[in-house]
Parts: C-alpha cells; structure tokens; sequence
C-alpha cells in the first residue's frame, strides 16, 4: 500500500531502532546464529525439560555449527508448557524473575510466562519499534482497550508506547460507552485493542451518533487475534485511520514478535530476537522461503524462559524481498488462521477467516457472525449466522431472500462447500471485547 | 398521499413478536395495521402505526432491525370484482405490485387495501388519474 495515505494522517515511516532493524542480512544471520547458540546452552543446562529432549533426539548444543541446523532441533508446544507447569520451563531462578503473565487458556491449565528484567526491557524496546513502525510518535495519546491482567497485550503496548514517549491511557477493556467518552474527551489519537473490538466501537459510534471522523484518532493497532484484509478496510473507512496489525503470543514474548509498518505490507519480525521458520504443519519439515505454513519460532535472547522451535500453529508465509520502508527484516501475512482451528467440514479444509473475506465482500454485512458446523445423519453441515442490520435487512420477501442466495452461493464457490446462510436478528451473538467466538462446532468426532 | 410503514427482522422463534408488541404498547404506539411474510428462519413484520417515528425509535432500541418504507393505502369498492378493477389498472399501465394487505378498518363504505409498489409516484398517478381514491397518511394513521 503507498504511503501516501498514511501522510494524510501525519504518520511518518521513522524506524525506532535502525541498527537491528535495518541490518544487512548476512550480519543478521551472525547475530542471530551467535545468540541462538548462547540461548541453546543455557536452555540445556537450565532446563531439563530440554535437557531431555535433546538427549532423546541425541543432540547436544554443539551439533548446532550453522543457522540451518535449527532444524534438526525438537519442537516445544504448548503441551511441554502444560506439563511444566507453572514454573518448570523457567531457566532463572525466581528471585531473577520480575513479572508474570499468562495465556487465555480455553482449555485446561494456562500457560504461565516469566521475565526477567532484561527480558521487560527488551520487550519494551520490541513494542517500541513496532508502534513507531504503525507511526507513534511520542505526540500520540494511547488509547489502550485491551485487558489489563495476565493476558500480556496490555501491558506490553503499554510500556512500549511509554517507552515512546507517548501519553498512555490504560483504558483497559469493556464499558465501550465510556471508553468513547474517553476518546472523545482525552482525543485518544492511537487505538489499541482487537479488531473486533475495535469494529463494535465503531457500531456504537454510529448508534450514539459519534461521526468518527470527528475524533482525533490516526491509527490503530489491532491484534490479539487473526483478522483479514476486508476487515482492515472496513476499519478503515469506518474509522477513518490506518489500521496496522501486530503479532505476538505470551509464550514467546507478548505482542512484539512483528509488526506492520506503514506500507502494510506484511509485519516485519524483529529477527535479532527470534528466528521464524515455516514448516508443515503435517510433517513438520521446513518449508522454503515464500511458503505457506506453520510458523515456528525461536527465542535467542530471552533469559527467563528461552523457548527453542516453539509450534505457533500460526499459518502464514513470509517475505525476505526488501520492503520501501527501509527495514531489512523478514515480513509475515496476516495470519491466515490456525493450523489447529482449521475446520475439517466434509473433508474440505475450511479456515474461519476464508468465510470472513466472503462475507465482507458482501455489501453491508458487518462482521458479526458465527459459524455453526454440526453433523446431521453423519454429514457435516455449517451454518453461517449473520447478524441482520439496516443495510441487508429488505422490506421486500423477494429481494431478502436473494440476498442470502447470493451470499450462499459465494460461499460455495470460495470455500467448495455448500453452507446455509441464517439471518439473525442484531445483538444475538455475545458481543466480543476480547477474542470472539466465531466458531461453535457441536460434532462429536 | 404516501403512507409510511415500518418493516422488523424477526428471528423465528418463540416471543418475538410478541416482544414486538409489548414494546410498542409500552411506548403508547397503537398498530393500525399489519401483516407478515415469513421462512423457516425468519419473517418480515410489517407494521403501521400511529407514531412511525417513534415506534422505530423504541423498536431500535430494543435491539430491532428496523426499516422504514413507503406504501399506498387505496380505498376499494367493497363488493365483487373491486379488487379486480384496481389491479387490472394498475397492470395495464405496468405498474406492479410488491405486495399488498387489507386495512382492518374501512374507510366510508369501502375497504381499504395497502399497496407496496416497485414505482410509488407512478402507481399514485395512474390510480389517481383512474379515479381510484388513494389516502393521505394522516387519515390512515388516525382512522
């Protein structure tokens, strides 16, 4: 995307920390094959979760001579986090861990993650650049809507837009009236908080009558959860900003891992820290550059919890071509979806956001919606629910059953598989100010 | 000469339309008339009523899906064929009908039938040059 729409909002391509992000490749590599070596010793010999690991892959820190040899290490998943649990990955003593976060565990025990004071710093420093990258500057007042406890994306954007300079609000999530009445009165210029989030702000905008175009809102940085491009576009209109993406998970780091600058051209991993493989997810065997599928990443400077080939299953793909900006580092598409949420429907792969873009691309469809899958006489079937609102609701039968026709027949031919369209009247559907829920799968398999 | 209707999305489940009405009488609106098209899924209510306005208002904000449209209340001579005569006007000038409901009360000695036309100021012009009384909104909401 050009930059020049990003100049009408004021926002600059600066670059927070041009000597890592703008390395030369082959210096990266250096770096990088340094540091991974320092992480895999003090992962050995701190950890006998990956002591023991390595010893049943029968490989020890010194068979690792290149950055290829990566590969032949052992995945961690989230499992070895499950069964370490709470502390057992760490490979500091307490008394050097500073704080502790968690991920939303929907099932079963969270994953607990720990820093060391190192570790805040670095995290800081991480959040730092890919919010100047979204273009923050430390004139910005950041607003940030995500929840503020153990979930890391809060205080991670927090330090991170201090670290700037910028003035934070720590909003916190839900009492969306409230927080318009907040962004309306601090003039809030930055917007942190899911995608989806950010879209039910802008539905309530328009109920109270706020014209968004008013506030003094410029950018917004959206994570936390997968979202595609329709939606990127339809924040954009709707809230008149530059929407940018960012990726993390607490495991990892937090929100910090990448992000977008302002060409939004995919989000630029912040490699002196991790190294990104894709694999796939089937095999587990690395994919070549430019291919989609599991990304695979692996810490090389954190101290408290060093995490070595962690299974993100995260689908995407990454770009090594030079990007306008300036940054050298490797650029990953939006997620595309899990390689573990993936929807076996009928035997067709289907991933939630695939029905997202089909039904974006509808006129007026906004993204409530839920997807039903249910297996009837041993067939599988899905349902796809979307809220009605003024603009797809038709006072006439005939032209309001052409509408979900249409919107079937889409369906249909992007994802290769019949699904049944259901109108539902507004507000059926939780309103999500965390993570929605967009798939309920009530099959026994 | 135009009547303004109100159309809801309505779920097909159980309550809703009760819930329609509950929500209209609390607000002191009185339907004047109605009618609905339904699926297995869904229906289409719709409604005239004394307070437009307001009753999209109250309706809106009790989560409903609300359009508003126009329709045209004709009066029709309340014997045999007096449908008949209207719509064979209304088709010799190809004017066609989206849909139509009878009024519950009567206008003099004559019913009175709400018209959802695909051309509303065309299909006034032809009824009206045909002689075919066609009434104001006011009258309809008030009657």
């Amino acid at each position: 995307m050009p930059l020049t729409k990003a100049h009408t909002y004021g926002l600059d391509n600066r670059i927070w920390d041009p000597v890592h992000e703008c390395m030369e490749r082959e210096g990266l590599r250096k770096l990088q094959f340094e540091r991974l070596q320092t992480t895999l010793h003090r992962a050995y010999h701190k950890v006998p979760c990956y002591q023991k690991k390595f010893q049943e892959a029968k490989i020890t820190p010194e068979d690792v001579r290149t950055l290829d040899d990566l590969s032949i290490l052992p995945f961690t998943t989230k499992e070895d986090l499950r069964v370490n649990y709470p502390y057992g990955m760490f490979a500091v003593p307490m008394r050097d861990v500073v704080r502790i976060h968690s991920s939303s565990g929907t099932t079963g025990k969270p994953t607990v993650v720990g820093y060391s004071r190192n570790d805040l710093n670095t995290w800081t420093e991480l959040v730092a650049r890919f919010m100047t990258a979204a273009g923050v500057v430390e004139d910005d007042i950041v607003h940030i809507a995500f929840g503020y406890g153990l979930f890391t994306g809060a205080f991670g954007l927090h330090y991170g837009a201090e670290r700037i300079g910028a003035s934070v609000i720590p909003m916190s999530s839900g009492n969306t009236d409230k927080q318009l009445m907040i962004m309306q009165d601090y003039k809030s210029s930055a917007l942190v908080c899911t995608p989806s989030y950010a879209l039910t702000m802008v539905d309530r905008m328009e109920t109270l009558g706020i014209d968004p175009k008013e506030l003094d809102l410029r950018v917004g940085l959206f994570g936390a959860e997968p979202w595609s491009e329709e939606m990127r576009r339809e924040l954009e209109t709707r809230l008149d900003i530059i929407a940018t993406d960012n990726y993390g998970m607490s495991e990892i780091m937090g929100p910090g891992i990448s992000g977008d600058c302002l060409y939004r051209n995919g989000m630029h991993i912040s490699e002196d820290h991790f190294i990104a493989e894709i694999i796939d997810p089937e095999t587990g065997v690395v994919l070549p550059a430019g291919e989609t599928g599991e990304l695979v990443l692996t810490n090389i400077t954190k101290e408290a919890l060093p995490i070595i080939r962690y299974r993100t299953r995260d689908i995407t793909r990454l770009d090594y071509s030079p990007c306008p900006c300036g940054r050298t580092t490797a650029r990953m598409t939006k997620t595309m979806g899990r390689s573990d949420d993936m929807l076996i429907i009928k035997g067709v792969n289907v991933f939630p956001t695939q029905i997202e873009e089909v039904l974006f691309q509808a006129e007026g469809i906004e993204p409530h919606y839920q997807l039903i899958v249910e297996r009837i006489n041993n067939m599988d079937t899905l349902e796809v629910q979307v809220e009605v609102n003024e603009k797809i609701f038709f006072d006439e039968m005939k032209r309001q059953r052409a509408f979900v026709t249409q919107v079937e027949k889409q369906l249909a031919s992007a994802l290769g598989l019949s699904a049944k369209v259901k109108l539902v009247e507004p507000s059926s559907m939780p309103r999500h100010e965390g993570k929605a829920q967009r798939v309920i799968d009530r099959r026994k398999i | 000469m135009k009547v303004e209707q109100i159309s809801i999305f309505i779920e097909n489940k159980s309550g809703r339309l009760a819930e329609v009405s509950r929500v209209l009488g609390d607000s002191g609106i009185n339907i004047r008339a109605l009618s609905l098209a339904d699926t297995s899924d869904f229906g289409i209510l719709r409604l005239i009523v004394d307070q437009t306005d307001k009753a999209k208002m109250v309706l809106k904000e009790h989560g409903f899906t609300v359009n508003k449209t126009e329709v045209v209340a004709v009066e029709v001579p309340d014997r045999p064929k007096g449908l008949c005569g209207i719509l064979e006007i209304l088709d010799a000038n190809k004017i066609n009908v989206e849909y139509m409901y009878a009024y519950v009360e009567r206008s003099n000695s004559n019913a009175i039938i709400i018209f959802r036309f695909d051309q509303v100021e065309a299909a006034i012009k032809v009824l009206t040059e045909h002689d075919v009384v066609v009434l104001k909104g006011e009258r309809i909401y008030t009657l």
